[in-house]
């Protein structure tokens, strides 16, 4: 009964979010397009596929996942967990007493990226426009792979404390260098999946780590320290990605240089 | 009964994207923390719901939201209007984040944290407006960055020198913005993205590209994401310096 009214208030909070984007729509079709949408019985049946399934994501998320995960985040913070699994009761904690928290933080970021539906839905999008050149997986597992390295290196901020800006612009640097460098058609991709990477799944969890981790470690305040976990998680996928096109090219072409030699000795 | 098939593939493929959180949560929960899931029946219950719900939006994205952003896109193609383009365009951008509740949760949060700062009066009123005003930077920026994307992708100017520009505005806002705003700031540039957005969005750039000569859908086609995740960080910080 109680899954219901969640279910309920879900879908009706889903339909009013989605309502300005639908105004927004029929009316510029209406008004200045002009023009029947080609299928559109399809096209609406689609459309409910999409609040249906937007909604049970959402709730199935909430009901399930999101207290576990949010729980988790905080008993692993907690002062009294950590120093228990450190084994030295009274000292002051450092850095690299946090294995389980920096463990949780890369575990969660990879898992939740891998379920993003935004994310989903570029690669798809990404394949079809490639002609199959990027591959669905390989691109999601290349950002979830960034989102890793970008919330690990993100709590390590915060346990330490060292102002945000200076990893942000550090990495704004590397990408810019890695741009001049990367195959000119993954560049406008790559960008773009720092910023659907953290969405539905991703941002709940990951707040919930952050916020946690800056009201438990002393010195640390949750104005100064508990945000920027989510800004880590968008800047380092673009590295992640640049370097999967690098790659996936630079593998294609010693395949391509094996071939040839091959094919040299066998005419030899 | 093909339709059934398919539909059975596509709940497949949903429990393998879920698959990975469930293994890291179950992990930590029983082994590293060592307790029980509180409630199982629960848990379960909301995976299901969870694995169906991926399944039915991937099957809706493919058959409503791409479509649609490619049909609009064709359509002003056609129609050849830039000043209706752009418009609908800021609209989109505009329209989609001030209702987004990922930005909602964010805006009160700075609020609060404003407010126990300092920087606004600790009642009721001076938060919601302050919040309100937030989400009112952010829905503005989001709108001038598809705008700016979109115009981007019909000149068929680099991406990079674009983001290049961004970026710097990011770094030289940094060094003047108060520092509490900063963490907001650069989050609020990942959440502003929603899920229904995003493959709209998507489809909407690549279709343009699609249809205008000289452009490649691969390079020029993608980005638009990418401005509106910068753009917010901008005029983040330019609220906090106003206020």
């Amino acid at each position: 009964m109680e899954l219901l009214l969640h279910l309920l208030h879900t879908g009706l909070s889903t339909v009013l979010d989605v309502l300005p984007i639908v105004t927004i729509i029929l009316g510029f079709q209406v008004l200045v397009l002009r023009q029947q949408i080609p299928n559109l019985k399809r096209v609406l049946i689609g459309f409910v596929y999409v609040l249906v399934g937007l909604t049970l994501f959402l709730v199935g998320l909430e009901e399930a996942l999101f207290p576990v995960g949010k729980l988790m985040a905080q008993q692993l913070t907690d002062p009294a967990f950590i120093s228990a699994a450190a084994h030295i009761p009274g000292q002051p904690l450092h850095w690299n007493n946090y294995t389980w928290v920096y463990l949780f933080a890369a575990a969660i970021g990879f898992s939740t990226t891998i379920a993003e539906p935004a994310l989903i839905a570029v690669a798809i999008k990404a394949n079809q426009v490639s002609a199959g050149a990027i591959s669905v997986w390989g691109l999601r597992v290349a950002v979830a792979l960034g989102v890793t390295t970008g919330i690990v290196l993100g709590t390590f901020r915060i346990i330490t404390g060292t102002p945000l800006h200076y990893y942000i612009i550090t990495g704004y640097v590397i990408v810019l260098i890695q741009t001049m460098f990367a195959p000119r058609m993954i560049i406008a991709l790559a960008y773009d999946s720092g910023g659907v990477t953290t969405s539905t799944v991703t941002v709940p969890l990951v707040a919930a780590l952050g916020l946690g981790l800056a009201s438990t470690i002393p010195g640390r305040s949750a104005l100064l320290d508990g945000f920027g976990l989510i800004a880590f998680a968008s800047l380092f996928p673009i590295m992640s990605v640049i370097g999967y096109a690098q790659l996936s090219a630079w593998w294609i072409k010693r395949q391509q240089r094996l071939q040839l030699r091959d094919s040299n000795d066998n005419d030899r | 009964m093909e339709q059934l098939r398919q539909f059975i593939d596509s709940l497949l493929c949903s429990v393998r994207d879920l698959l990975p959180i469930v293994l890291v949560v179950a992990f930590f929960q029983l082994v590293v923390i060592q307790q029980p899931f509180p409630d199982l029946v629960n848990v379960i219950t909301g995976c299901l719901l969870v694995v169906l719900g991926l399944a039915l939006f991937i099957r809706g994205l493919e058959q409503c939201l791409f479509p649609i952003g490619e049909s609009i896109a064709f359509s002003f193609a056609r129609k050849a209007n830039l000043f209706w383009l752009l418009l609908f365009s800021f609209a989109l951008g505009f329209g989609t984040t001030i209702a987004e509740p990922a930005l909602t949760a964010v805006a009160d949060e700075a609020a609060r944290i404003a407010a126990s700062g300092g920087v606004i009066a600790d009642h009721k009123e001076a938060l919601d407006s302050y919040a309100l005003g937030l989400r009112i930077t952010v829905a503005l920026s989001v709108g001038f960055a598809i705008l700016t994307g979109v115009f981007r992708i019909i000149k068929g100017w680099p991406i990079q020198y674009l983001i290049v520009g961004g970026y710097l505005g990011v770094v030289i806002m940094t060094a003047f913005a108060p520092p509490e705003i900063i963490g907001i700031a650069y989050d609020s540039g990942g959440v502003t993205t929603s899920t229904v957005t995003v493959p709209l969005v998507t489809a909407l750039g690549v279709g343009l590209a699609e249809s205008i000569k000289g452009r490649n859908p691969m390079v020029d086609g993608f980005g638009l994401i990418a401005f509106a995740s910068l753009t917010p960080m901008i005029f983040v910080m330019a609220y906090g310096m106003i206020l």
